[in-house]
């Protein structure tokens, strides 16, 4: 296999595994519009616990490909849980407390670090800072003992269907009556009040399932790595960010919302893909969290940009148009669902339309 | 139906910033009752409503609507009572969603909202019919998103989707103000067509005193977070807003009065 594609299967894979962890970001940061910092905690935290979960049971569980299966597929269970648990203590503290999200995230994530150290050291009666997945090995290592399939394409098969299965659940979870009440709270919070939602229980439900997401990601990246640690989740929030907003630019804000989730995968994939090969052409891994960043930022700063420097671009091309007395097309609206600018353009057109209705 | 007994309410309590905003508020409203509220700005006519709703928790005073205390109910567990129109077209509707989710939203106020779907198939032909009362032709637009709507057409929705469950009480918090004059006076014809059709009491703020004279059967003038002014009937018919601008300057004289009192 030619270098070049190993990098690129690589790359997927990460997009892949990591994808899970945008889709949980995309729960709390576009749909509760609650900016959740949790996550660099909670996804450490499902990486430890399926970590932990692999390593014990290599004292009391048969090496065969069966119990080792299953014994991983309990330890993504219950990094599932953990994660759950991480989201709800960051919703208790936001809802019930009153601390600032941002706040509430990052005092659930600072405590997490200690937690997760203590995970890692059970059986040790200690803390530990990282942990192999021990002798019985990973999820994708059993399913390769009893499939002749490179590891990697275990990877790419168990990747896209937990990507799949995780976009089929919030598709229908979304649809339902505690669903849109979750997406009404982020959406306007106001108004979910008066039609009577909960919105303290519909904010700590979906960093709930936020987090458990997260730490789903964390336990399959554990797996593939064989190895997990209490820095693993470092600039993961970043990681989920820069998916949404890859995945939100190469769709419209019109397309169905299981398309939407899709987006986020395959902005996770391109952002993945492109790593690998900044990695591949030799760029030290802690120049990459720079990158990303910087990434980000211009990526959040394009709806701005858009709107300042659009009129002056439309300008110019009015003027020349008129110099050369050509009919000009204007350009359709951007469609992009951050942009308000879309928003109220159409209102605009609307409201025109009403007036003559009423 | 509804009763407000001796209500206070002040903001920023111990700070520079202190506001007495109700002031010992007593109003008994009886059922189907359509009340306008007018008043000065800072005469708590909107502080009004959102302690009936919930919004503010008062300091002293008790809220009883339809003989249930709900004086510590929270904002939610209250809805199931109130329906709400806002100022602000933007506040009443959720933007992102269309406009037969915001209905099914609506549709389940003060119920239990589980795992059915958020909006089922018999509501669409519910949701059709009531949308065509409002002759905006958005029956045929209800997988649009509210946030391409006009205020216009929000505010309908919204007034909709406060009267689709009938509410014991429905509160206008000046929902016209935003709107042009023409669509105004459609959103407010609209009110009346849906209040008197199903009888609802309704409590409406309005900064324009031909409102509050032309419609509901009671009007009261709100000032300093009391009550100063209160008619029905026909003494409320036989208003004119010369009459209601007299009112105003005798309650803006009398404190115009004490303030002197008080430097004297």
């Amino acid at each position: 296999m030619d270098v070049f594609f190993s990098t690129f299967l690589t790359g997927a894979n990460q997009g892949l595994l990591w994808a899970v962890l945008a889709i949980g970001v995309y729960i709390s940061y576009r749909i509760l519009d609650f900016a959740d910092l949790t996550v660099e905690g909670s996804f450490a935290s499902g990486g430890a616990t399926a970590g932990i979960i692999m390593s014990l049971s290599k004292d009391f569980v048969a090496t065969g490909a069966a119990a080792g299966m299953f014994m991983s597929v309990i330890s993504i269970l219950c990094a599932i849980v953990v994660g759950g648990l991480a989201g709800l203590v960051t919703g208790l503290l936001n809802t019930k407390l009153k601390i600032a999200p941002i706040l509430a995230g990052i005092l659930t994530m600072t405590g997490l670090y200690s937690v997760n150290l203590m995970i890692m050291g059970i059986g040790t009666g200690g803390a530990k800072n990282n942990i192999a997945l021990g002798p019985i090995g990973t999820l994708f290592t059993k399913i390769g003992d009893v499939m002749p399939i490179p590891k990697n394409y275990i990877i790419l098969i168990i990747g896209i269907l937990t990507a799949a299965i995780v976009i089929a659940i919030l598709y229908w979870f979304f649809g339902t009556e505690v669903g849109s009440a979750m997406r009404a709270t982020g959406n306007n919070e106001k108004m979910a009040k008066a039609q009577g939602i909960n919105t303290q229980n519909s904010k700590i439900l979906g960093l709930v399932v936020s987090n458990a997401l997260v730490a789903l990601s964390g336990a399959l990246v554990a797996h593939q790595q064989s190895n997990a640690s209490v820095t693993m989740g470092v600039g993961a929030i970043v990681i989920g960010l820069a998916a949404i907003i890859i995945g939100e630019s190469i769709i419209s804000a019109k397309f169905p919302f299981w398309a939407r989730l899709a987006s986020i995968v395959i902005g996770s994939l391109i952002y993945r893909i492109i790593i690998s090969y900044i990695y591949l052409a030799g760029v030290d891994s802690e120049y990459v969290k720079l990158l990303t960043a910087i990434m980000v930022v211009v990526a959040l700063a394009i709806p701005l940009i858009k709107e300042k420097v659009g009129p002056i671009i439309k300008k110019k091309r009015e003027a020349k148009n008129k110099n050369s007395n050509t009919p000009s097309d204007s350009e359709p609206p951007a469609d992009n669902e951050t942009n308000e600018n879309t928003l109220a353009d159409n209102a605009e057109e609307t409201n025109v339309k009403s007036a003559k209705e009423v | 139906m509804l009763e407000l007994k001796g209500i206070h309410k002040t903001f920023n309590i111990g700070t520079v910033n202190e506001k007495k905003a109700l002031n010992d508020l007593n109003l008994k409203v009886e059922e189907g009752d359509f009340i306008t509220v007018i008043g000065g700005n800072g005469a708590g006519k909107s502080t009004m409503l959102n302690i009936i709703a919930g919004v503010f928790l008062p300091e002293e005073g008790d809220i009883v609507i339809d003989g249930v205390n709900v004086t510590r109910l929270a904002e939610h567990k209250r809805a199931s009572m109130i329906g709400r129109v806002f100022q602000d077209p933007m506040i009443g509707t959720a933007a992102n969603m269309n406009i037969e989710e915001n209905l099914a939203l609506a549709n389940r106020r003060g119920k239990i909202r589980g795992l059915g779907w958020g909006v089922k198939k018999g509501e669409r032909e519910l949701f059709r019919e009531k949308l065509k009362m409002l002759d905006l032709n958005l029956e045929d637009r209800m997988t649009t998103k509210v946030g391409l709507l006009s205020g216009g057409q929000r505010q309908a929705l919204t007034l909709l989707m406060a009267t689709l469950i009938k509410p014991k009480v429905l509160l206008l918090d000046e929902h016209t103000a935003a709107l042009d004059p023409k669509t105004a006076s459609k959103v407010l014809s609209l009110t009346e067509e849906i209040t008197s059709e199903q009888n609802i009491t309704t409590i409406m703020i309005t900064h324009n005193m031909k409102d509050a004279i032309r419609y509901g059967n009671r009007l009261i003038m709100m000032n300093n977070g009391s009550i100063i002014y209160d008619v029905k009937g026909e003494e409320k018919k036989n208003l004119t807003v010369k009459d209601l601008l007299l009112k105003f300057e005798q309650s803006s004289d009398g404190e115009f009065a004490n303030d002197r009192m008080l430097l004297t």
